[in-house]
């Protein structure tokens, strides 16, 4: 999904000033010494970045051995990597199949309606992106979403108004 | 002395309020002078209940359900620290009839223990299967297991003792045990109650299933989207390995087992066995040819056993008791319990362990009380987003893997999606192409090209475009993927689609422009 289209940063990941090298550097060292370890080591840099910029793959590559286009294919394969800043609010909204059958379909054209974004996307001024997910195994309590990480029950569109406005939008 | 108070800390339970509701009881506690002990524990699994509150009174619990945090300070005044009578008293939590008619052996200590101490869970039969799995031979462990007659409960329901015996009987020095806790499937979260309830039981499996194979090493690989469960996990493992359960020396037995939780990436793929054991590898979760197993051909190359949470956890019961035991339960090639998962449209949602045989009409009747809307039931998915879609007509079949099997479903993992007349099956058979093409590992064709033609296929049909040819067209596709993906992905996704096709040839009738199904997976 472009970024203009997407109300993305426009941001490339190409460099990392020091602080953040740093951070991949230790990543990866704290994990390198498991077996398989890249998967481990690019969740330690998102969650030490919040994102993995395109910068932080030769530099997992060159810790793990590995080349550039293999850690690139494990970090574009996963759903879970993120390659641009978080935005400052996430909202993940579950579309599988016991949420669908309470209603997940209308909150998900609530959810892009309010926020003026589709799944993937950011709301017009960056602050929220929307996110899909298959299954938070909350599926006797649908539709379920998170929030910022928080696990939500029951939601309606009522429900996600006052979440959203409770984060200023 | 102080009262004991029990409030789940499981995540559904905690996203309806339960956090609040401990906290207020504290605070009514503190106001009025009161002694109270709050054990946070698992949960039953009896979601429309919570927050379900139970107080000990005379060594009995007394249940209060659905409390809200400002229910809290009324309850108090109702005198429920001694089992008062209030609206929300349910009475004693073992003679409610929901719970009462289940034959809990795996789930048995969900909501009853304090799911990270360990004397708790050796005072509620934990250990004990170990205790005598370390007495025996591997040949008779892995004996044991195979004349409990217990199944994968992941949803293949391989014989798990045959499993093992072929990973005991594979050459290696080196052999591992894979616990496959990647539960993508919705409708289904027995995994994840069990791990945030009763981690031991999975621990304790795990470490069976090392003594039967010659295994010193174990992973959890654990779905992100699970962190109430990983936060479990991860204090279980610490708290296991300080009192002496693993690491070199199990509980003095001079057998070491070492456990390793591994954290997924979001990729229901992961699910896939062999696709799991590569992303454990560090590498994209991509399936593998088979064969090799991966029980001679697994982990790094080395024999290993793969097995999903319920399974493994299920391991300690069969030692306490006895294959016989266990085998006594269910009907058929079925034996033992599943615990089942009643989801999506019901009024009763929640974890329901039985044994096998029980008909699926009499399960959404008795435990799930129809639907949560108040209409009629339509349709139900039994066995995940894999599962065949079937009509009410079909809902005296028996869950019994072959009993299912033989009407043309799959009970997989045990969930059960309820759907009211709300449905539109069309939009469901289109969601299922959508969510295969959306979690395709892209290694074979089939499934990576042909769930993408899928959905234009439907499209086409329901614009009323040639329908009868699309129609062909898309059985002729469906049989393409059936026959010729590499794994269950792609190899079963013509399930929800040719159900739904079968059963409700109706919802697929062409509709007029701007109604047909709306995608559902990225817009």
């Amino acid at each position: 999904m472009s970024a203009l289209r997407t109300g993305a940063p426009a941001v490339t990941g190409l460099e990392l000033d020091a602080a953040a090298r740093g951070a991949v550097v230790a990543a990866a060292e704290a994990q390198r010494g498991r077996a398989g370890a890249l998967l481990p080591v690019l969740q330690a840099v998102q969650a030490a970045l919040g994102w993995v910029p395109a910068a932080a793959v030769p530099l997992v590559a060159e810790a793990l051995n590995l080349s550039r286009a293999e850690v690139h294919g494990v970090l574009t394969f996963y759903h879970d990597f993120r390659r641009q800043p978080p935005a400052p609010h996430t909202l993940r909204l579950c579309r599988a199949e016991a949420c669908q059958a309470v209603g997940a379909a209308a909150l998900a054209a609530h959810a892009q309606q309010r926020l003026g974004c589709g799944f993937g996307g950011r709301s017009a001024d960056g602050r929220f992106a929307l996110e899909a997910v298959y299954c938070l195994g909350n599926c006797a309590c649908g539709p379920a979403l998170e929030f910022d990480g928080r696990l939500q029950s029951l939601a309606s569109p009522l429900t996600l108004d006052a979440l959203l406005a409770e984060a200023g939008s | 002395m102080n009262v004991r108070i029990c409030v789940p800390r499981e995540a559904t339970a905690v996203s309806l309020g339960a956090d609040a509701v401990t906290a207020a009881v504290q605070r009514a506690a503190a106001a009025r002078g009161a002694g109270v002990d709050i054990v946070r524990t698992g949960s039953r699994g009896a979601f429309w209940l919570e927050p379900l509150v139970e107080v000990e009174v005379d060594g009995r619990r007394i249940a209060y359900g659905p409390v809200r945090a400002g229910d809290v300070p009324a309850l108090f005044d109702a005198g429920f620290l001694h089992g008062g009578a209030h609206r929300l008293r349910l009475g004693p939590v073992d003679a409610l009839d929901w719970l009462r008619r289940q034959q809990r052996l795996t789930t048995a200590r969900l909501g009853v223990v304090d799911p990270l101490a360990l004397d708790d869970y050796r005072a509620h039969g934990g250990l004990a299967g170990l205790e005598c799995a370390l007495e025996l031979p591997p040949a008779v462990i892995v004996q044991t297991l195979i004349d409990s007659g217990l199944r994968g409960r992941g949803g293949a329901a391989f014989p798990a003792g045959i499993k093992w015996r072929t990973v005991l009987e594979a050459a290696g020095s080196r052999k591992y045990v894979v616990c496959n806790a990647d539960e993508g499937d919705s409708g289904t979260f027995s995994d994840r109650l069990l791990m945030e309830g009763d981690p031991y039981a999975l621990i304790e499996g795990m470490i069976i299933a090392g003594l039967a194979v010659g295994a010193a090493q174990g992973y959890i690989y654990l779905r992100s989207e699970y962190p109430a469960a990983r936060a479990v996990l991860a204090a279980a493992l610490r708290a296991a390995y300080a009192a002496g359960l693993l690491g070199a020396d199990v509980l003095g037995s001079r057998r070491a087992f070492d456990l390793e939780l591994r954290i997924g990436a979001g990729a229901y793929i992961c699910g896939e066995e062999t696709a799991l054991l590569e992303s454990l590898e560090g590498r994209r979760g991509q399936v593998r040819y088979r064969p090799p197993l991966p029980a001679t051909h697994g982990l790094w190359g080395c024999p290993t056993v793969v097995n999903n949470v319920i399974t493994l956890a299920t391991v300690p019961w069969i030692f306490a008791h006895g294959a016989q035991a266990y085998a006594d339960y269910g009907q058929g090639r079925s034996r033992g319990t599943l615990p089942l998962q009643l989801a999506g449209n019901v009024a009763r949602g929640g974890l329901v362990e039985l044994a096998f045989g029980i008909t699926l009409d009499e399960l959404l009747q008795d435990f799930g009380g129809g639907t949560r809307s108040g209409r009629p039931i339509r349709a139900v998915q039994v066995g995940g987003p894999l599962g065949a879609y079937w009509p009410a007509s079909k809902l005296g079949t028996a869950v019994d893997y072959e009993a299912i099997a033989a009407a043309g479903g799959m009970l997989g993992h045990g969930g059960i999606v309820v759907f009211d007349d709300t449905v539109d099956l069309a939009a469901q058979a289109r969601y299922a192409m959508e969510f295969c093409a959306f979690e395709s590992c892209g290694k074979c064709t089939p499934c990576r090209i042909g769930s993408t033609r899928g959905v234009e296929v439907i499209d086409r049909l329901m614009a009323g475009d040639r329908p009868d040819f699309q129609q062909r067209l898309l059985r002729d596709l469906c049989q393409t993927l059936s026959d010729a993906s590499l794994c269950a992905l792609g190899g079963l996704t013509p399930l929800p689609v040719l159900s739904a096709l079968e059963h409700f040839p109706g919802d697929f009738a062409p509709r007029p422009p701007g109604v047909t199904a709306a995608p559902m997976v990225r817009t």
